[in-house]
């Protein structure tokens, strides 16, 4: 395998330090000249992705966070192939949070469908650059040198150079415009599209990886902060006089009181910050508080979704669109209609939120793991009332993310009272407090409505959406879903019904709403997939081939076309069509695969959900077994996925299996709130899946494709939790409507 | 009090109740042991207490005197431990957070059960949380290891 950058504290703190922000550490080496000349980069600069050594040593810097989806092998495969690198001379170094990279922000499944070009065309760029320097050094002509696995080769006379001595050459040249560097065929693909191993395994199974929470700068102080129990509460009175006793304790400070929008900024509350971990932990606990809840102490969650599904059953605000629903239904033979509800999630990282600040008079410097690097640079310089130029982002790894890290909050803590104190300060999240005060998951409720002819055709479609949205996290006004939220899984529904009505219904926040993996997706498929199961139900058929038909002929659905908004994942609808085709292919895959039609043994069933998300479309059977008891398992899980061109088949496979195993979290986790403050507090009573209830085996199918790479880290997750529904009525006859799904299942 | 940690031993004259994983985070540097939840619920912060796989979250200082202290960093003696050989086979981590606590829990368990059901596996990970859900991975390179053991 290859050197990767080792990441010991010791050099992982000194390559931070040393490094300004910008790329200015490039001018230290003998590629300089490569860099000079594209001071003004664009997003297709290839220099800030690629450096090479007079030692041939080729770093590639990675933009994107690592968090489990493994982008920084994914991003070195791309650019070590179309450099024509030796995959044994790339070390990985990891980016700030910098505008010059393009888009950092890691979520949305948006790595390598929004990267494979560019990062190709990097590579590519870099590649000719050294092929005219090597025929600049022999004063020959460029078409006859060859550029393979780090060497340069002058065809007709076998004359050899390494990448290494070519690079003082090069630097004298003017860089190919990567737009227009021809790029390798796929036949000719070295590293794309295999299974490359991770290049952080080494470090990450002895134990040397480092995370936001094991990063240490000098003098530093940990903080733990106990923040208001109820959003936007603030501190009444405060008893600090055992805090002050606790060996280690070195100061208790009042963060500033929030009020909306919640926005990306420290929650507020006081903070305890100490010489040790331990004694920030016991202080916080030693601290007397009475709070002032404020508005937000009605919250009760139980009542909520009651209202949500009020709401649910009234007439909403339409979203799309087509034939007559209304004559539909009341010409139908048979007419169902089935109310769903998903709480809130949270999206539990196994390493809570941390990150460590450093701030003097002109510069501040963070260590997080962050998703959004940009991001975090924005609102840490706007709470220090700083210029973005004076602020560094070093992304550490991430122990898991799911769209919590997504939200620089905590990284805004620890500038905060890096300042206050004159010290470095890292800010520590313990389990409760990611529990308690996180950006949950949208709690939803839905209702859908359908008319099936005598022939069991469902002739008509009625579907309504009602939930908190992300966007009042930001804009406490919006009470509406936003179009970028039906979008997932809710407008794009890809069904051929000739009468159907999408409408969404209004819900005012109360907790921070936010993203957790797959978004909305989570309970719109939910919804859609297990209703498209009861209609198999109601009109006596397979419910695989039933669902193929609700999905129809093979088509594409031009929703702009229609008048519905629709961002289809920011990507161009002509690039990445809504194609019914494909998600029926899943669909007869996975059947397949899952040998769909065989007999089980006793107790055991199948279930199946397909859902597009990210521009990918995956199909999912789960397998349950019940026992006399209602106690279920998952003997095994079934996953084809078509996300078009892939760059690392293991990772998608991975992402397929975590995908699978999150979307069973989200069946059996809930959040509830009772006066404002959120009940659970940690894994005894937030339900995450343990090795004992994941599936026995989960077998991933990646349907070999050309088209444009879409996303892999989100898509498997929302299809999950209707198929495992789906098969527990099919091995119980319970149809659960309301998650979450108990571990236990009534006994009649 | 005295305790050895990965076979260097080390005095310690600080709080007695202080688990052991903050000791090793914070006092040693060695930040291969993980933090999960603080409550023994996710197996993060496992070691080794003298072969035993404790959660060392909730382990006072107190319970490790005069006793062995292993940790990820330690484990194998300076050899790729076969588990860690095995979790590359299957290229089981994904963030990897978890693993150096599902690692010192598994190596524990195989030294007590060195051929264990799937279900035995089940039961002896089921401590041990892993959100990226690596789960049949996990019990694929337990076996690997196991059959490596035979």
């Amino acid at each position: 395998m290859n050197t990767v950058s080792n990441p010991s504290r010791r050099r992982f703190l000194s390559a931070s330090v040393q490094t300004s922000g910008l790329l200015l550490t490039l001018n230290l080496l003998p590629a300089a000249g490569l860099i000079a000349q594209t001071n003004e980069a664009s997003d297709f600069t290839p220099s800030i992705f690629i450096r090479i050594d007079t030692d041939g040593t080729v770093t590639v810097i990675c933009h994107r966070s690592e968090m489990g989806q493994q982008i920084r092998t994914s991003v070195a495969q791309i650019i070590a192939d179309e450099l024509e690198a030796d995959w044994a001379r790339i070390v990985i170094e990891q980016a700030t949070g910098d505008p010059i990279y393009g888009d950092q922000n890691t979520d949305g499944s948006r790595s390598i469908r929004r990267n494979l070009t560019r990062l190709r065309q990097a590579g590519a760029s870099a590649r000719q650059l050294l092929r005219q320097a090597a025929a600049k050094t022999w004063g020959v002509s460029v078409d006859e040198c060859d550029a393979s696995n780090h060497l340069v080769t002058h065809q007709p006379s076998g004359r050899t150079l390494g990448y290494g001595d070519l690079v003082t050459a090069a630097a004298e040249l003017t860089l190919p415009d990567p737009a227009t560097v021809e790029l390798k065929t796929r036949q000719q693909w070295r590293y794309i599209g295999k299974a490359v191993q991770s290049v952080d395994i080494d470090d990450v199974i002895h134990g040397n990886a480092i995370y936001g929470f094991d990063v240490k700068l000098p003098d530093m102080q940990i903080a733990v902060i106990a923040r208001p129990p109820v959003l936007f509460g603030q501190v009444k009175q405060i008893d600090e006089q055992a805090v002050r006793k606790i060996v280690g304790v070195t100061g208790v400070v009042r963060l500033p009181a929030l009020s909306a929008p919640a926005g990306f900024n420290a929650l507020g509350g006081v903070a305890v910050l100490a010489t040790n971990s331990w004694a920030a932990l016991k202080g916080r606990d030693a601290l007397n508080i009475e709070w002032e809840h404020g508005s937000n102490a009605s919250y009760d969650s139980n009542q909520y979704r009651e209202q949500l599904l009020a709401t649910s059953r009234k007439l909403g605000t339409l979203v799309r669109e087509h034939g007559d629903v209304d004559a539909a239904l009341e010409n139908a033979t048979q007419r169902i209609s089935a109310e769903y509800t998903v709480p809130h999630l949270s999206q539990a990282p196994m390493e809570p939120p941390a990150a460590a600040a450093r701030v003097d008079q002109d510069s501040a410097e963070i260590w997080a793991c962050t998703q959004t690097p940009q991001a975090t640079r924005r609102e840490v310089a706007r709470a220090l009332e700083m210029e973005e130029a004076q602020v560094t982002v070093n992304v550490t790894m991430l122990g898991g993310a799911f769209g919590r890290k997504s939200k620089p909050d905590f990284s805004v803590e620890a500038a905060l009272l890096a300042k206050h104190t004159g010290k470095p300060v890292k800010v520590i999240w313990s389990r409760e407090d990611d529990i308690k005060h996180g950006y949950y998951h949208s709690v939803s409720a839905q209702r859908i409505e359908a008319g099936l002819d005598a022939e069991g055709n469902t002739t008509g479609w009625l579907h309504r959406t009602v939930f908190p949205t992300i966007s009042s996290t930001f804009d406490p006004s919006q009470t509406y879903p936003s179009s970028g939220e039906l979008d997932l899984g809710f407008s794009d529904n890809p069904f051929e019904i000739a009468n159907m009505r999408l409408e969404k219904g209004e819900a005012k926040a109360h907790v921070r709403i936010g993203w957790l993996r797959s978004v909305a997706n989570v309970y719109h498929a939910f919804a859609v997939q297990s209703f498209a199961h009861e209609l198999a139900v109601a009109a006596k058929r397979d419910p695989k081939d039933y669902l193929l038909e609700l999905i129809g002929r093979s088509r594409h659905i031009d929703l702009p076309a229609a008048g519905v908004e629709y961002g289809n994942y920011g990507d161009p609808i002509e690039l990445y069509p809504i194609d019914t085709g494909r998600l029926a292919n899943v669909v007869r895959v996975v059947a397949e695969r899952a040998d769909w039609k065989a007999k089980r043994a006793k107790g055991c069933k199948l279930g199946i959900a397909v859902h597009r998300s990210f521009l990918t479309y995956v199909a999912t059977v789960v397998e349950v077994e019940v026992d006399d008891q209602g106690r279920w398992t998952i003997p095994s899980v079934h996953v084809a996925i078509d996300a078009g061109t892939v760059v690392n088949t293991d990772h998608v496979k991975a992402q397929c299996e975590g995908g699978s195993i999150y979307g069973l979290s989200c069946a059996i986790g809930q959040i509830t709130a009772t006066g404002g403050v959120i009940d659970q507090g940690n894994f005894n009573d937030y339900l995450v899946t343990r090795i004992n209830q994941a599936p026995g085996s989960i077998d991933v199918h990646i349907v070999e494709s050309d088209a444009p790479p879409a996303g892999v880290g989100e898509p498997s997750t929302p299809p999950f939790a209707p198929a495992f529904c789906n098969a527990l009525y099919e091995a119980t006859g319970q149809r659960i409507r309301q998650l979450p799904v108990p571990l236990r299942l009534p006994v009649s | 009090m005295k305790v050895t940690v990965n076979g260097k031993p080390i005095d310690y004259n600080g709080d007695p109740q202080m688990p052991v994983l903050w000791f090793l985070r914070d006092e040693l540097d060695m930040t291969g042991t993980k933090f999960g939840c603080g409550m023994a619920l996710c197996g993060a912060c496992t070691v080794h207490l003298d072969g035993q796989a404790i959660r060392s979250c909730v382990t006072p200082m107190s319970a490790a005197a005069d006793k062995k202290i292993t940790t990820i960093e330690g484990l194998g003696n300076g050899q790729e431990h076969v588990l860690q050989k095995a979790w590359k086979t299957h290229n089981v981590p994904q963030c990897g957070y978890c693993q150096s606590g599902q690692i010192m829990q598994a190596a524990s368990f195989l030294a007590q059960n060195p051929n264990p059901s799937e279900s035995e596996i089940d039961v002896a990970m089921t401590g041990n949380i892993c959100r990226c859900g690596t789960y049949t991975r996990i019990r694929a390179a337990i076996k690997t290891a196991a059959e490596d053991l035979a």
